[in-house]
């Protein structure tokens, strides 16, 4: 049985009398300790996916299971699945220390140990422990963006959601985040649903990419089709000639 | 290690220096600026005056001495001059510091912690609990605030503790207004997304999250209206609705002067004085508060 | 012939946590051609771009033993010869058309603008000369975009309404910032397209600003690789993937691959001695 199972979604914004389908029966399954990608160019739909599975879009149609059950945004459910957004320095509290940031969700579960807990998620995700009670404007992007994975591994999820986690940084620290992001996944044995405009990035880290257009599914390709270039669909193809400098050798 | 190094340490080690190297920060900012210096500096003064009032009065503010009444500014032991009773203007503007100190704490305390509150709410929740708390504030909003506060008054009593609620009161709507704007801005973002996606409350969240990014535009408008404060209070007690004779209230000494204000200009002019330089200080302290604390400029 | 020389530009910040120095000390020289400016963010290159029209604001300060453009002496003229030289001259496209273009002007309005104010055109020669300058940039139906406010515009329609804006006055010089980094992959390289063909049929020079050192690569004439401020590398931009200097290697290197072997990434290594001298 998959671990994350979406049959049919659709997801549509309804503003000012106007409905707009931002996803349209879209359905995919993500067995356990898998890592699934979602790719598309901007207003494909592929972070609404994300963000419906959180509970922050609104799904019209369709049904989404995890680990078998059907999708309930309780206590119970944000410490199975978490998510670390696009731009870390709009995700983190400009007014919090990082201390304050990790500490809020043991303290929202009431979970004890704060002290050793904020202390071993700085180090897992390689953060001096000296930075604990700085301010997010005192931190560099990639450093920001660690912090934002340490915060989605507080509560030790089985699912992680990652939204473009490094569109934002430079190559060098998208490179160390990448890294990172590889080496928890497989040391707590993380299921990853991972969206992201850059094939590479999907193919570096992914075993199986959905490739989306206008809100529905085009294609699903394995990482060696991907590889062999063995794509059906004619917009799959386009996407990836136009990341045709990014092959290997 | 100095004070200025363990403030400016990049590392801090604990919550309490962290917040407490930000508001030094904030502190070197605001101290580049002469003219919020200058407004702290009246404040600064209004406080020692109101403290030490017994030590830099030179009479008792209450006492009669009718022998004396009306001296002119400069007169031997009178140097702010005396009013009608005789009583000596100075000692009774440094009292009078007192009663305008309580005036704006008690407003500054209840007034935008009102109004933070609802503004939070209605900008979080939205939808009808918006659409009932923002009618309410309308309302508030829709009468003149001394009018509305002269009616309170009138129902409540005259009298310091009446004038201060119906000052609250009236204070709120803006501040309500300013807090809803900002929690607007603040409630799509990704870190409120994020702590909700941790499963916290809309208690924790408009409490934890949302109220510190709405607490500096609230304070620097709060700033900005003490000087329309200290005015209200004093309006009303120039309508004889605020503080009660004999109390040195600066409204009171003003409406007492007015029988005298082409003859002897110096018992109403000097706690206009005194009104106008607290006034200013505030508006001068709120201005720089607002290049320091706005968020929009900070953290950059 | 050299259309702009800089010589030993500098640009420092005066700032409450001391002076930073944003660009430190970078010269190069450009013909009609296309110089690409590649680094990462805090590079200063950036900076490097606006520097060349002085729009720095304070409390940035630019200097430079020496700014020619076209015989000219940037660091001498006043504003007001400045202001003539940027448009006209000197064009600039930057990174987001949502922030360049008026949001409450249409489209064909802000193209307009320049042609009725400087050149003095009538509204139908100007209107015709906008539409001329969006056929350029293959926008399909003019008419309609020329009558569209910008929120109306895709990303990418945007930033090809901003090229041809900044084309209309035939500068002799443009300097694109990140023109396409805000752009889907497939829209990315048409818009590249379009500025390469528009770059070549007018002799224009351009410097291009970018992190991405393959498309850089792939698009332009010759690259100056910057960091913290300094040209580290300057080379062809055929041998680009054959750099000698570490960081170039470092930023070729880190960037996954599809088909990769997907083990750890190479990071950057900032503490080997090229990074600690610089």
């Amino acid at each position: 049985m998959a671990l994350i199972e979406i049959d049919n979604l659709s997801v549509t914004f309804t503003a000012q009398g106007r409905h707009v389908r931002a996803v349209e029966g879209v359905s995919l399954s993500v067995p356990a300790r898998e890592s699934y990608g979602l790719v598309g160019e901007s207003g494909s739909g592929k972070s609404t996916i994300l963000r419906a599975i959180c509970g922050l879009a609104p799904v019209s149609a369709g049904t989404i299971r995890i680990g078998g059950e059907v999708l309930r945004h309780d206590k119970a459910f944000v410490r199975r699945v978490q998510m670390v957004f696009q731009d870390p320095y709009a995700s983190l509290h400009p007014r919090h220390t990082l201390d304050r940031t990790l500490s809020e969700p043991l303290a929202i579960h009431g979970l004890g140990d704060a002290d050793r807990r904020v202390m071993q998620a700085l180090e897992a995700v390689g953060l001096p422990t000296s930075f604990r009670f700085r301010y997010p404007h005192q931190l560099s992007g990639g450093q920001r963006q660690r912090v934002a994975i340490a915060r989605a591994l507080m509560l030790e999820p089985e699912i992680v959601l990652l939204d473009e986690p490094t569109s934002a940084l430079d190559a060098s620290v998208q490179a160390e985040v990448l890294n990172l992001l590889s080496r928890l996944r497989d040391e707590r044995g993380l299921t990853f649903l991972m969206v992201s405009h850059d094939l590479a990035v999907i193919d570096h880290m992914c075993d199986r990419v959905l490739v989306m257009q206008h809100g529905r599914a085009v294609e699903e390709l394995t990482r060696d089709a991907l590889a062999g270039a063995q794509m059906k669909t004619d917009y799959a193809r386009s996407l990836f000639e136009a990341s045709a400098d990014r092959m290997m050798g | 290690m100095t004070l200025t190094e363990w403030l400016r340490d990049p590392n801090p080690a604990s919550r309490r220096q962290a917040r407490l190297g930000q508001a030094w920060l904030a502190w070197l900012r605001l101290k580049r600026n002469p003219l919020a210096m200058a407004g702290l500096a009246i404040i600064v003064l209004l406080l020692v005056l109101a403290a030490f009032a017994p030590v830099l009065a030179t009479h008792d503010p209450i006492a009669q001495n009718l022998q004396n009444r009306l001296q002119p500014p400069g007169s031997p032991g009178h140097w702010l001059g005396t009013d009608d009773f005789g009583r000596d203007i100075w000692s009774r503007i440094v009292y009078g510091a007192r009663i305008t100190l309580s005036v704006i704490a008690l407003v500054a305390v209840t007034a935008p912690v009102l109004g933070l509150i609802i503004g939070t709410v209605a900008g979080y929740f939205g939808g009808w609990v918006d659409a009932v708390l923002m009618r309410v504030t309308d309302i508030f909003l829709a009468f003149p605030r001394l009018i509305l506060a002269l009616a309170l008054v009138a129902v409540l009593g005259p009298g310091i503790e009446n004038a201060v609620l119906a000052i609250a009161l009236t204070a709120w709507p803006p501040y309500a207004r300013v807090a809803r704007a900002e929690t607007l801005t603040v409630r799509n973002s990704d870190y409120i997304a994020a702590v909700r996606l941790q499963g916290a409350g809309p208690v924790r969240i408009i409490w934890g999250h949302i109220m510190p990014m709405c607490l500096p535009s609230v304070i620097i408008r709060v700033t900005l209206d003490m000087a329309g404060v200290i005015l209200i209070a004093a309006g009303l007690g120039f309508l004889g609705l605020g503080a009660q004779p004999p109390l040195s209230e600066w409204g009171l000494m003003i409406s007492a002067g007015r029988k005298y204000l082409f003859e002897q200009w110096w018992v109403a002019t000097m706690p206009g004085l005194a009104i106008f330089i607290v006034s200013l200080g505030f508006n001068l302290l709120g201005d720089g508060l607002r290049d320091v604390l706005d968020p929009r400029s900070a953290g950059k | 012939m050299t259309l702009l020389s800089v010589e030993n530009l500098r640009v420092t910040f005066d700032t409450e946590a001391g002076r930073v120095e944003a660009v430190r000390g970078v010269s190069f020289s450009l013909g009609r051609e296309r110089l690409g400016i590649v680094g990462e963010s805090g590079s200063g290159k950036t900076m490097t771009g606006r520097s060349v029209l002085r729009l720095i604001r304070p409390p940035g300060r630019i200097e430079a033993d020496r700014m020619e453009f076209d015989g000219q002496d940037l660091m001498r003229l006043s504003e007001r010869e400045m202001r003539a030289l940027r448009g006209p001259r000197i064009a600039m496209v930057m990174q987001d058309p949502k922030y360049s273009l008026n949001p409450v002007l249409r489209v064909g309005d802000q193209l307009m603008e320049g042609l009725r104010q400087r050149d003095r055109l009538g509204r139908a020669a100007a209107r015709a000369k906008a539409i001329a300058a969006l056929e350029a940039v293959q926008i399909r139906d003019p008419e309609r975009v020329m009558d569209a406010y910008p929120h109306e515009l895709s990303g990418g329609m945007g930033q090809r309404v901003m090229i041809a804006m900044m084309l209309i006055p035939n500068p002799d010089l443009l300097i694109a910032d990140e023109p396409t980094s805000a752009l889907d992959v497939t829209v990315q390289a048409e818009v590249l397209r379009i500025l390469d063909d528009l770059v070549r049929e007018r002799g224009m020079g351009l410097i291009f600003i970018s992190h991405d050192l393959r498309l850089v690569a792939r698009f332009c004439d010759r690259v100056l690789v910057m960091y913290k401020g300094r040209v580290v590398e300057e080379l062809a931009a055929a041998d680009l993937l054959n750099a000698r200097h570490p960081y170039t290697q470092g930023l070729l290197n880190c960037l996954p691959r599809i088909g990769g072997d997907r083990g750890p990434l190479p990071g950057l290594d900032r503490t080997a001695p090229w990074a600690q001298e610089a």
